[in-house]
């Protein structure tokens, strides 16, 4: 297993560069992936974050993109509700790439 | 693609075996495919439901939260056998209450949970076009 390194900290990883521990998660690790790939992370980006975190933390599971899509319409917004939207946050993919930075594992059932 | 109406039976206790928590996966993933789905629960699959599951001492995650996601993937037809219940000296107020939310009526909600005598299921099951028995 590979690992990061946060503020001179060491975050386990697994190939795909999920984190391995998601209570070792921190805000920072989450800038750390972003910035890894060119990211920056914006107020936007975080509530998808915290949005993600609180979901797995009730359901103990990452939420489909179109479970995500319809969660985030009825909490932030209609306007917010589309895969549109949630795509020019994340362009690779926001249960991807939105779950890595969360530090929650690939969503079940995406390739 | 014409829909087919799938059923998912869980006859397992939640641990020891992986076969509850395969089941759950698959109603997931497969839920993406806009299929019409529903759930069983008989024979000691009943305990999969069972409220306030503690893992903890046999190290294993516990899974149970996440059948309160179901409604979210829009799969709210939970039937529950009756006679396995009461078989096992259990009542609906030991399993989880589940519910999901109707959009067409303001994000109302309603109970997912139905519960039905083993002769009804059969009535169900035999309605269906695919059951994968778990």
């Amino acid at each position: 297993m590979s690992s990061i390194e946060v503020n001179g900290k060491q975050f386990e990883v697994d190939e795909e560069g999920y984190l391995a521990n998601l209570n070792e998660w921190e805000p920072a690790v989450g800038e750390a992936m972003a910035a890894a790939e060119d990211q920056t992370l914006t107020d936007e980006h975080w509530d998808i974050i915290n949005f993600l975190r609180e979901y797995y933390e009730e359901y103990q599971i990452a939420p489909a993109v179109r479970v995500l899509t319809k969660a985030v319409g009825k909490r932030l917004g209609k306007e917010k509700g589309n895969s549109k939207y949630l795509y020019e946050l994340f362009p690779y993919g926001p249960g991807k790439q939105a779950c890595k930075y969360a530090g929650l594992p690939k969503p079940t059932g995406c390739v | 693609m014409a829909v087919k109406k799938f059923m998912y039976v869980n006859r397992k206790a939640p641990y020891g075996t992986i076969y509850a928590l395969e089941s759950l996966e698959v109603v997931l993933i497969g839920a993406a495919f806009d299929q019409d789905v529903s759930l069983a629960f008989i024979g000691d699959g009943v305990y999969e439901l069972t409220k306030g599951q503690k893992t903890e001492a046999i190290g294993q995650k516990n899974f149970s939260p996440t059948y309160s996601a179901l409604g979210d993937y829009d799969v709210n037809k939970i039937y529950v056998e009756k006679e396995s219940l009461e078989e096992r000296g259990l009542t609906l107020d030991d399993l989880q209450h589940l519910v999901w939310e109707d959009e067409d009526e303001d994000w109302a909600e309603k109970d997912s949970i139905r519960l039905v005598s083993r002769s009804e299921l059969a009535d169900v099951m035999a309605e269906q076009d695919i059951c994968l028995s778990f």
